[in-house]
């Protein structure tokens, strides 16, 4: 069942990161004053891709919050950093980033930092 | 203009997103966790308890601290790549750790400070490399 929980969470978070990343490159610069804080909420009501991701948001925060009931946070911080590989993986093949070797170096030295503050 | 080309003022509005970024969720899931600790109630299946937890102050202002961290991270992706804003948003973890230790008196192992020490250094590394490199007319 863990498995399945983990499947489901990482899943869910890949899904979610890489169609808010889609739909805000594609909304353009946005910026973080009040009026742009309430731009940023009206599209998330207005664009379906953002509804889309906020609802696998969900899904993978009940996901963590399950499986950190049933396994150790040890186990489920750990677990959850698999999104990080794929979503730098599907960054470069779906969102068309380019990712050189400073910035896969620096992430993997972070995957491995959040695999030890897990572990 | 080419894709890694950015406008004079980007780098300086992503610097100032992410710190703004680090620091809501910092301080929304330190409010969160005080809140909780003081909360007495077990949480479970039932959506009562969630409810009555948002009623303590502190986890309402926690709450209302991730959702502006959340918006905060949308506007991020707007201006930067998705493989930049992961790593250099990992710095959190190293805010955690510092704010566990020092508000909530919470054991932080060495095996703990070695990881956030290779977070720390993996997210300045990427933070060295140009925030976006997907052509804005190409979206």
């Amino acid at each position: 069942m863990k498995w399945v929980l983990v499947g489901v969470m990482v899943a869910a978070t890949v899904l979610s990161d890489l169609l808010q990343s889609y739909e805000m490159k594609r909304a353009g610069e946005q910026s973080v004053s009040a009026g742009g804080l309430m731009r940023l909420l009206g599209m998330i009501v207005r664009r379906r891709f953002l509804i889309l991701a906020i609802a696998c948001m969900a899904v993978s925060f009940f996901s963590f919050m399950a499986l950190v009931q049933a396994e150790p946070l040890s186990f489920a911080v750990p677990a959850s950093a698999a999104s990080f590989v794929l979503e730098t993986i599907l960054a470069k093949f779906v969102l068309r980033e380019r990712i050189g070797a400073r910035r896969v170096a620096g992430a993997l030295m972070v995957l491995c930092g959040v695999v030890l503050v897990g572990g | 203009m080419t894709a890694t080309e950015t406008k004079p003022g980007t780098a300086v509005k992503v610097l100032t997103m992410l710190i703004l970024f680090v620091a809501l969720k910092a301080v929304g899931n330190l409010c969160m966790a005080w809140g909780m600790k003081r909360f007495p109630q077990t949480m479970s299946v039932n959506p009562v308890p969630y409810i009555e937890a948002m009623l303590d102050p502190f986890v309402a202002f926690g709450v209302a601290a991730l959702i502006l961290a959340l918006l905060t991270r949308m506007a991020l992706l707007s201006l930067a790549d998705l493989s930049y804003v992961l790593p250099v948003t990992a710095i959190g973890y190293v805010v955690a750790a510092f704010m566990g230790k020092m508000f909530l008196h919470e054991d932080v192992s060495g095996q703990r400070w070695l990881g956030t020490g290779l977070i720390f250094a993996g997210a300045m590394l990427v933070g060295s490399t140009t925030h976006s490199t997907t052509d804005p007319k190409a979206r």
